[in-house]
């Protein structure tokens, strides 16, 4: 009665060009097309953040060694941040990752220290760690169906209780484990998670007068500390992998709608077991970071810096119900927290003021978002 | 009828959930260029229908084959691998995320070797606005949000992604019920599209006047049992409709307003 072979009038292929005039719809301008990106909001608060510290601060603020000092912490929390902003794009928290850079900084020294094994190893093991850490976290929100609020909340005590517990044990009574630069040794590896990097080309740029220079002819500046390295390769990274990428796509999706998400073939709790492991693999690349900096660690390490990473996911971008955000919106984020944290210094504010701003900051970016949603989606 | 072999054929089909006999002995079959209508008033036992057919739910027991040869599925994955696709009601699209994301989610097109392996966006963008030009929503950009889209042009798109990705057997869960009269009869018209190119449809509503504009048999399910399947040409619209409504009162309410409930 049909027949199956040829396709009907209708459905001949399209004409490779063709322009049809909607009346009900306008050209998509270019301001549509940038208000469509979720990191416009975080970009757009740089530059704000910026051009009032340019205008009140001392000049020495925006000198080369000034943006090392505020990308330094910027990049501690942005490790963290980008985490974070994948995790909640995929529809979840982590409440426990400050508790888990406590926590990962004393397996990472014990594991130098107590078993004297070498900074690779220790490395490695302390990354396992983690990532069965968030991987169990990922399990029981999955599996109990509780809103993993609930669930990370339970680990921000217990990690941050076992941080205390494990360090006063492995110490004998101290609260701080000190000694683990010595133990871990110099080399490549050692390289790679601490000190500066580009030394020759800062060098070479300071010989050459480009950069400012002490009169022996060192850089004022020797270099870029690792972790700025380590923040802008993991943003790059995220980013790519979130636009660019399957996973991405998943990702979004599961975050999105998980039930229509399932129902197209996405493998949804694959997917947040995982983004919970990364999550908690980037608290422990912060700890390790972090102590082979300062040499050793203490129970506080980390501490509310869950609540900083999720704010500046939100300035970020990212949506509190998930499914909407980017990577790179993070990682602006995280240097606007810089930014402020180390700016109000240079200016004659009291450095207190930095969480009055903290606060307002979020709470515009919370509105921020919800209208560029509602503009995204044509919510009406 | 050129097709002997019904893309899907289901003789007695049972299910019970715990005490609960959901269904009772279904039967219904689909053949290549149908639309398959299946009528039920709520609780008749149509969701669980799909949802067997659908491969979430496992039936209790009776026949279910495909394509001639008897299946047992585990997983919308399977059913999904043998040319089933469902598509939801309201659970198709992802509204935050472009259409071209939607369109291809779960199986996205890649390119490149491993480390550097990344979906295919071009060509994405290519097929989603080429399918998007069949179904007649062409101007619009495949970056925009499907929040953006109407209702209608959403189940077109849920629609197209499953044709597109090889479905033979469409199941559409009320496609129509939550929409307006231009936008179902957009969807009608696409469905009527997609029977041409071959596929057999199961189109799942309680309109009688949608089943009757696009279906050529009809099967009405009642309290988990099938009533019967009817051919268009044996049966009138009022005839369905006084099935569909079973009891003696609700056609007596019926006709009360004037047939057209």
């Amino acid at each position: 009665m049909v027949n199956t072979t040829q396709p009907t009038a209708d459905l001949s292929p399209a004409p490779t060009v063709k322009k049809i005039q909607d009346e009900r719809l306008r050209e998509v301008s270019l301001v549509t097309r940038i208000m469509r990106r979720p990191e416009l909001g975080a970009l757009a608060g740089l530059i704000l953040v910026a051009i009032f510290f340019a205008s009140t601060a001392d000049p020495s603020m925006f000198t080369l060694a000034g943006i090392m000092n505020i990308l330094s912490p910027a990049a501690q929390l942005g490790i963290l941040a980008i985490a974070a902003a994948l995790l909640m794009i995929g529809g979840e928290f982590d409440l426990s990752i400050g508790s888990m850079v406590a926590f990962t900084g004393l397996v990472f020294g014990a594991f130098i220290t107590l078993s004297g094994w070498s900074l690779l190893l220790a490395i490695a093991a302390t990354l396992v760690v983690a990532a069965v850490l968030g991987g169990l976290n990922g399990q029981l929100v999955i599996r109990t169906r509780l809103p993993s609020f609930i669930v990370t909340l339970a680990f921000l005590f217990i990690l941050r209780g076992l941080s205390l517990v494990g360090l006063k044990w492995a110490t004998g009574g101290s609260t701080q484990m000190r000694g683990i630069g010595d133990q871990a040794g110099e080399g490549i590896i050692r390289e790679l998670f601490s000190g500066v990097a580009f030394e020759g080309a800062f060098s070479w740029l300071a010989a050459n007068d480009i950069i400012a220079k002490f009169p022996n002819g060192t850089p004022t500046v020797t270099g870029v500390p690792v972790s700025i390295v380590w923040f802008v390769g993991f943003a790059l990274l995220a980013t790519w992998v979130l636009l660019r990428t399957r996973a991405g796509n998943w990702i979004f999706a599961a975050g999105g709608d998980p039930n229509a998400a399932r129902n197209s073939g996405v493998p949804v709790d694959r997917v947040k077991t995982a983004l919970f492991m990364l999550t908690a693999a980037a608290a422990a690349l912060v700890a390790i970071l972090t102590v082979l900096d300062a040499g050793s660690t203490d129970a506080r390490r980390g501490f509310q810096k869950e609540f900083e990473a999720i704010i500046a996911a939100v300035i970020g971008g990212c949506l509190l119900t998930g499914g909407y955000g980017s990577a790179i919106g993070a990682f602006f984020g995280a240097i606007i927290f810089g930014m402020v944290s180390i700016g109000l210094t240079y200016t004659r504010f009291d450095s207190d003021w930095f969480q009055v701003f903290l606060g307002a900051m979020l709470l515009l970016a919370v509105l921020f978002n919800n209208f560029i949603r509602r503009k995204v989606t044509g919510e009406r | 009828m050129e097709n002997q072999v019904p893309l899907i054929e289901i003789r007695n089909l049972v299910k019970h959930f715990g005490s609960v006999i959901a269904l009772s002995g279904v039967s219904l079959s689909v053949h290549r260029g149908e639309v398959m209508c299946l009528l039920g008033d709520n609780g008749a036992g149509k969701s669980t229908l799909i949802k067997t057919l659908a491969g979430v739910h496992k039936p209790t027991s009776g026949d279910f084959l495909v394509e001639g040869r008897p299946v047992s599925f585990t997983s919308p994955r399977d059913a999904l691998d043998a040319g089933i696709a469902t598509v939801y009601q309201d659970l198709a699209m992802i509204p935050l995320m472009s259409v071209t994301r939607n369109f291809f989610m779960g199986r996205e097109p890649v390119k490149g070797i491993w480390p550097f392996r990344r979906v295919d966006f071009d060509h994405c963008d290519e097929v989603t606005r080429e399918e998007m030009h069949k179904i007649g929503i062409d101007v619009r950009d495949p970056h925009q949000a499907v929040g953006t889209l109407s209702g209608g042009e959403r189940q077109c798109v849920a629609i197209a992604r499953a044709v597109y990705f090889g479905a033979k057997v469409l199941i559409l869960d009320e496609p129509t019920s939550a929409l307006g009269v231009a936008q179902t009869s957009m969807v009608l018209k696409y469905i009527h599209q997609v029977r041409q190119k071959g596929l057999g449809v199961i189109f799942i509503t309680h309109n009688v006047r949608h089943a009757y504009a696009v279906g050529d048999r009809f099967t009405v399910l009642n309290r988990g049992k099938t009533l019967g399947t009817y051919a268009k040409s044996e049966i009138a619209i009022d005839e369905l409709q006084n099935l569909m409504a079973g009891g003696k009162e609700l056609q007596a309410v019926s006709a009360e307003l004037g047939g057209m409930v």
